[in-house]
Parts: structure tokens; sequence; C-alpha cells
């Protein structure tokens, strides 16, 4: 039975540890600047736990085998631990996961404890059950006012936002349903939510942030290449949560101006 | 001291009940009351189970017809992950683990007639039995069982238009939490105080078997922790049929204004989290005590570091109260407060190692014994340490970015607070079956089931961290809409195959439980060659548990393999032995 135990932990190692090494399923390539730095993260997080497993999961396999009774120890030995191991195992595993987690601090910080710079792109984002709309400021880099009593969600664009046109700054504002951003150039994203909470979640971007009624998140990212990438809704958000779906197309600075010129061209 | 715990003695030995009412039903025996909250718990795993292989088939074949119940619609997919979640973590890991094995076997390990407060008991069991009962009704009223998940985060699950289902059954849901609640606070009163007080004499805190530890602690989690969930209940049944705004703020559902405004949707998600990662360690923490107990029984060996296994547990407990914001990394909330949260949560990650090596150094130099208790006590720690290595991935709020809301995450918590606790959940039903029912259950089939489940397990959550690392994200209900997920199908086909195959097992479990009943063998005393107050007594044990008599105690929980002892283990009750290095 020991025997049985240790071929059945070793093997269920071997073909877990296989897929993660092999990396048949894995993360999608990175597209935005921050995306080495925390995929670097994750790898190293990865080698360090998937030790830990491996070890772990080996020590346990090859215990139950050589300890087994009728096998070669005659007699239990009568032991009720070690302190001075106790001691050693728990410094070593607070610096390992104590240290693990300062040096991922650093890439945190810089992505969450700074505003964005003052010549990133504004998009504001919004959820609402099952669609995102992607609003830009348009010339004069104000949003126009929105108001929740004109929303209109069957309606679409501006007057699902609620956008109020009689307000000034509302004139030049850009209302699309895929979001378009110029590579390149940090983007602040704005994300607000109508009615439940939903979650912007695009994979390749490494950049999650929940959208939540009631608050005007701010947070930043900058695209490194340029493509399509699917944004999904990451966030519990009613019975077509499965197919609350986006696309960010990453353009050039000049496909990107070309683009907002036409949308600005639509209002008019 | 001694006078004082045997007069507490004396005024609970109440007289062994005659009627079939007083005895089996309304009992105030902690024994009963342990069977009727382990059944319960039996009850609720089938429903839960029977739920996540709807879940599966729905998955992987959307548009199937199945009989009685038609084509499963993304809305009842999403039902059915709710009710999933709640009755599995409530009615199972919450009630099987503490409410089954701790009210039976608690007051036998420390040597009491019964549990401090027996009426008290006797209203918790049926307090929580009702809380199933209101849960499982909203099944059946208009408009189904509520589609927010068993996290119910506001305001979806705080507004009746948001969705279908969070009319009737989203009150009745709430409600049924509510009321466990009650059930669950009346239950860990009782458990504190019946440790503190109701110890027979030699049995000092540090005597205690690591079970019993367990038990204490997660009863302290559970007074801490179900007090705020059942305000934030409160406060939610409010907001959804008072007019009330503790949850929602200003907003619309379809265009149309809801009514509410100025509340927090994060304020929920505090209260919740406050409750619900205890609530983990609630899951977990009587199933480690098992493991415990078990690695040390079974290899013939005292436990590696008992000191170092209490003081673990304890530290798990507390800091399991200041990490509730690793939830919530990405819900809005400073993120200066996510460095904290996240380095508090990397630190429960030493405790829980420390005990993994403990049980490690157990093993080690023993002289192993092969039961069905002890093949998933060894299944225990491995399934412990696979679910918990993903752990430090998710605690890290950088990580978490792109972790967060996918399968990873699922694999995490399945593995480590479903699994392993169902893990631990088994370990004691082999082990104490004998004492409980006067029979052993069978071997082969034990045996049979443990191999089944084990593999199955792994076989369903392994997959589920490749499908999360690509992004694939829970909660929804079909692959379609999503280009890169609709690739990853072929995952989930392999994981539904597995789920079949590990549920289908555990019939072997139930038809060997309830054979054995009956039909096994008869069992003696002490079976297994263990050494707590458990085994001294009749089996099944007497209504006032030790036939009249009060034991004392003079050693250690894990005395086994002591030099020069007649046997290789030494009662509690025997005399004092003086413990060497």
């Amino acid at each position: 039975m020991g025997l049985v135990l240790l071929v059945v932990i070793w093997l269920i190692t071997l073909f877990s540890t296989y897929f993660f090494v092999a990396k048949t399923w894995w993360l999608p390539a990175g597209a935005s600047a921050a995306a080495a730095g925390i995929d670097h993260h994750f790898t190293v997080t990865f080698f360090l736990m998937g030790f830990v497993f491996v070890a772990a999961q080996l020590a346990l396999g090859y215990l139950v085998w050589k300890y087994r009774e009728g096998g070669s120890s005659e007699k239990a030995s009568y032991s009720h631990g070690n302190t001075t191991l106790e001691v050693v195992w728990t410094v070593l595993t607070t610096i390992l996961f104590v240290g693990l987690n300062l040096a991922s601090s650093s890439i945190w910080a810089a992505e969450r404890f700074r505003a964005a710079e003052a010549n990133a792109v504004h998009v504001e984002v919004t959820g609402m059950q099952f669609a995102w709309y992607f609003r830009y400021p348009g010339p004069d880099g104000k949003f126009g006012l929105t108001k929740p009593e004109l929303e209109d969600a069957s309606a679409g664009g501006e007057a699902a936002l609620g956008l109020d046109t009689h307000d000034p700054a509302s004139k030049d504002d850009v209302v699309s349903g895929i979001m378009v951003v110029p590579v390149n150039r940090e983007i602040e994203v704005i994300l607000r939510a109508h009615d439940v909470i939903h979650s912007f979640f695009v994979p390749s971007m490494r950049f999650k942030q929940d959208a939540v009624p009631g608050l005007a998140i701010h947070m930043h990212f900058t695209p490194i290449q340029t493509g399509d990438y699917e944004i999904a809704c990451a966030e519990l958000c009613g019975l077509g949560h499965y197919k609350m779906h986006g696309m960010l197309k990453v353009v050039s600075q000049e496909e990107f101006d070309k683009w907002m010129a036409a949308r600005e061209a639509e209002k008019q | 001291m001694a006078t004082h715990e045997s007069a507490a003695h004396a005024s609970h030995a109440h007289a062994a009940p005659q009627g079939f009412i007083r005895k089996w039903v309304f009992s105030l025996d902690h024994k009963v009351i342990g069977l009727q909250y382990y059944f319960l718990a039996l009850l609720a795993v089938f429903v839960g189970m029977f739920l996540s292989l709807l879940m599966r088939i729905h998955l992987i074949w959307p548009a199937a017809t199945l009989p009685f119940l038609g084509e499963i619609k993304p809305e009842t997919y999403l039902t059915l992950v709710t009710m999933h979640g709640t009755i599995m973590v409530f009615f199972v890991l919450t009630t099987a683990p503490q409410g089954g094995f701790g009210n039976y076997f608690l007051p036998i390990q420390i040597g009491a007639p019964d549990m401090a407060f027996p009426v008290l008991n006797m209203l918790s069991f049926w307090t929580t039995f009702l809380g199933f009962v209101v849960l499982v009704a909203a099944f059946f009223v208009t408009g189904g069982a509520p589609l927010h998940g068993w996290t119910g985060y506001t305001p979806l699950s705080a507004l009746q238009s948001a969705g279908p289902g969070e009319g009737l059954g989203a009150d009745l849901w709430i409600t049924s939490i509510a009321i466990f609640c009650i059930g669950a606070l009346m239950g860990a009163l009782n458990f504190i105080t019946t440790t503190l007080d109701m110890r027979a004499k030699g049995m000092t805190m540090m005597r205690m078997p690591l079970t019993v530890w367990a038990w204490f602690v997660t009863a302290i989690l559970g007074l801490l922790a179900f007090g705020v969930l059942l305000s934030a209940g409160i406060l939610l049944l409010m907001d959804r049929n008072l007019g009330t705004s503790f949850f929602v703020p200003l907003g619309t559902i379809n265009g149309q204004l809801t009514g509410h405004e100025g509340g927090s949707p994060l304020l929920w998600q505090h209260l919740f989290w406050f409750f619900g990662h205890p609530e983990v360690y609630i899951a977990i923490l009587p199933a480690m005590g098992m493991c415990s107990q078990l690695l040390s029984v079974f290899s013939r060996k005292p436990i590696f570091g008992y000191k170092a296994m209490v003081y673990a547990i304890m530290a798990i407990g507390f800091l399991g109260f200041m990490v509730w914001g690793h939830h919530m990394f990405m819900s809005g909330m400073s993120p200066y407060t996510a460095f904290a949260f996240s380095i508090m949560t990397m630190g429960i990650g030493v405790p829980s190692a420390i005990k993994t090596f403990n049980w490690l150094g157990t093993l080690m130099r023993g002289r192993i014994r092969f039961t069905s208790p002890m093949l998933f006590a060894i299944g225990f720690v491995s399934l412990f340490v696979t679910g918990g290595i993903s752990g430090p991935f998710l605690a890290q709020p950088v990580l978490d970015i792109y972790l967060h809301e996918t399968y990873f995450v699922i694999a995490h918590f399945h593995l480590i607070m479903g699994v392993a606790s169902i893990f631990g959940i088994f370990a004691a039903t082999y082990y104490w079956f004998p004492k409980m029912f006067g029979r052993m259950m069978n071997e082969p089939l034990a045996k049979a089931h443990f191999w089944l489940t084990f593999v199955g397990a792994y076989a369903i959550f392994m997959p589920m961290h490749y499908y999360g690392m690509s992004a694939g994200l829970r909660r929804y209900s079909q692959s379609t809409e999503v280009a890169y997920i609709l690739k990853l199908l072929p995952l989930q086909r392999f994981i539904t195959i597995a789920a079949f195959i590990t549920i289908a097992s555990q019939f072997i479990f139930v038809v060997n439980l309830f054979w054995s009943m009956f039909k096994g063998a008869k069992a003696s005393d002490n079976p297994w060659e263990a050494t707590t107050l458990e085994w001294i007594t009749a089996t099944p044990p007497p209504h006032d548990n030790f036939g009249g008599r009060t034991p004392v105690v003079n050693n250690g929980p894990y005395e086994y393999s002591v030099p020069d002892a007649p046997r290789d283990f030494v009662m509690q009750t025997d005399p004092e032995i003086k413990p060497k290095h």
C-alpha cells in the first residue's frame, strides 16, 4: 500500500508539473508596459511554489513508503518533535513568503500608487448589463455631464450613458462600442458602472479593475503592441455575464487620430 | 477546581430520554445532535454535488435537454453556481466537521458528559435545519433561486430587477444565511464554554487532542465571524424590502432608476469577507485537527511538535481575521490597503507551512498502518499542499490583477477549502464510525473510495489551474462568446468527465456507510488502538458518555511507542508516564 501511494502521489506530481512546465496552457503574450514585470514575477513565484509543491509531494510519497508497517523500521521512534527544526522552518518560510511579497510590491506601487501621466489618453469605460461603452472627452479634454435619469439603455450610444446634451462639454464627447487607443501612450481609464458591479479585464494587457456603481475609478495602462485584444467582464453581473464582451483596438497614433476625427465628424 | 468541575458535571448529567421524539428528534444528547448535523450535511453534500454535476454538463453541452429538467439556461446555470456554493460552504463544510464531529466527540474527548448547554445545542441544530429548508425553498418559488453567486455582491443581490431569481428567491437565500448564522452562533458559544469549563480532571489545555483545539479555535472564529455576516444579512434584507440603501448607490437597471442612493457596494464586500475569510478556516481547521490526530495514531508516533501545532492553529485563527481584503484587490478599495492585506496573507502561509512540516515529521520514523482513515489523512496532506501553494499567487495583488475571478481561484479554494476539508470529513467518518455505530466499515470499499476520490479530485481541479492561467473566467455559463475562452473548451470537457467518475464513486461511500451501519463487523471499544478518551468508553458510548464514571487524565493525547510501555500506546487515563523527548 505504501508503494502504491508513493507511485500515485509521484505520478500526480509528474503529470501536474508537466503541463505547467510545457506551458501547454499559459498566459497570453503580454502587450502592455507592465506585462513584462508582472510576468517575470509570476515566473519567480511559479518556480518557488513549484519547488515547494514538488518537494513536499515527493517527500510525502517517500515517507509513507519508507516508514510503512512491515517495512525497514522495526519500531516507531518516540519523539515529540524538535524545537530547533520548528524555529528553522518558521524563519525560512517567513523569509520566503514575505520576501516574495516585498519583491512584487514595487510593481504594484508603479501600477496603482501614482496617477496617470499628464499626457495620457482619457477613456471613460462604463459597464452596464451587458455591454461596455467607451467615451472620449473630445478636443476640449472635458467629459460632458451624464445624468442617471437620462439613461436609455435600449437606445445605445450617448443615450445609454445618459449624456446631457445641454452641457457644452458634452458636444464633442465621442461614445464608442469598441475601445480604440494609440500604442505606446499611457491610457487613463475612468471606470464606471450603472447598475451592478462589472469588471474590466484585458488579459493581454494584464489589466483588471472592477467598475462599481457610485464610484469613478481611475486606472492606467500603456499598450505597447498594436492589435485587437479581447475585453471580458470578470465580475458576475447577471444572466448575460458570459457575453459581456468587448474589443480593445490598439493602433498607431495616426490611425487613432484619423479614427477620432471621423467620429467627431459624424457628430456634427 | 475539582469540586467546581464535578459540580458542573452533575448539573449537566440529564437522564436518558425514553420516547422516540426526545431521543432522536428533539434530543438534548450531543451525540444524537452530532449525528443529526452529520446527516444534514450528508443530504446537503449530495444536493450540492448534484448541482455541480448539472453545471458541468451545461458547461460542455450548453444546449443539452435533460430529462425532467429541460434545457439549462444561462440564468439557471448561475442559480446552480449560487446554490452549489451556498449549500457547500454553509451546510456541508461548516456543518459536518464542526456541528457533526465536533458535537459528537468534543465532549467525549475532554471527558465531559455532554455539552455545557444541551438545550442551546438542540436549538442550534434545528435552527440550522430550518436554514437549509428555507434555502432549498428558493428553488421552488416564482423566479427560482438567486443568480448572484454565493458571495452575493451588491447591488446585484440587492435589487429585484437585477435578474431572474433576484425576487423572492434572493430573499429566501439571505434569510437562510441569517438563520444559519444564528444557529452557528449558538453552537460556537456552546463549544467555547464546554471546552473551557467541562474538561475532566487532569485534562489541561495542553493535554487536549488537536481535534479539540481545532474545534475550540473554530468556535471562536465562528463567534466573531457569523455575528458580522448576520448583521450584513439583516442590512441586505432591509435594502431589499424596506427601501434602505446601505449597499446600493444611485443607479439604474436597464435605464430605470432603482430608487436607492448613497449606499456603498464595497461595504457589503468588507462585511461579507470579514466573515468569508475566517469561514475558510472554519472549514479547514477541524480537518487539520483530524489529520494531525490520525497521522499520529496510524504512524504509532507522538505528533511532531504538539505545541507548535497548537500555536499554529491559534496563529491561523488570529491572522484569518486580518486578511479579508485580499478578496478585494480589484474592487476599487485603496491600493495602499492591498499592500497590508497582502503581507498578512503571505504571513498566514507560515503557520500553514509549519503544520505541513510537522505532519511530515510525524510520518518520519513511524510505523505506518494504511487504514482507510489514514489514507484520507495522507490524501489531506497532499491536497492541502497542492491547494496551499496556489495561495501565494493570489495573495500578491500584482499577480491577482490577472488571476482574480479566473478558474485559478476556483482550483485554489476547491482544493484547500473544499476537497481537503472533505477528506478530513471522510477520514473522520472512517475513523469514528466504529465508535458511533459499534460496527466497522468495509475496508476494501473504503480503499476503493479513497483511490477514486483522490485521483479524481486531482483530475478535476488540477486542469482548472491551467484554465485560469489562460484567463478562463469563472461564473461563465458558456465559453462561446469570448474567442480565447472558447479555445479552452477541451479542458472543460476533461474536467466534466473526471467529475462524472468522481461523483459516481461517492456512491461507494454511501453504500458502505449504510450497509456497515447494519451489517458491518462488530467493533471493539478501541479498534484503532488509540489513546484519547473516546476509546476508553463503551461502543457506542452510553448516554452520559462514561457510564457514570468521570475519567481522570494523566497523559498527553499522543503517547505512542513509548519505550518500556507494555503496549505501543498509552491511554490518556493510564498512570502518568514521564514524557521524554
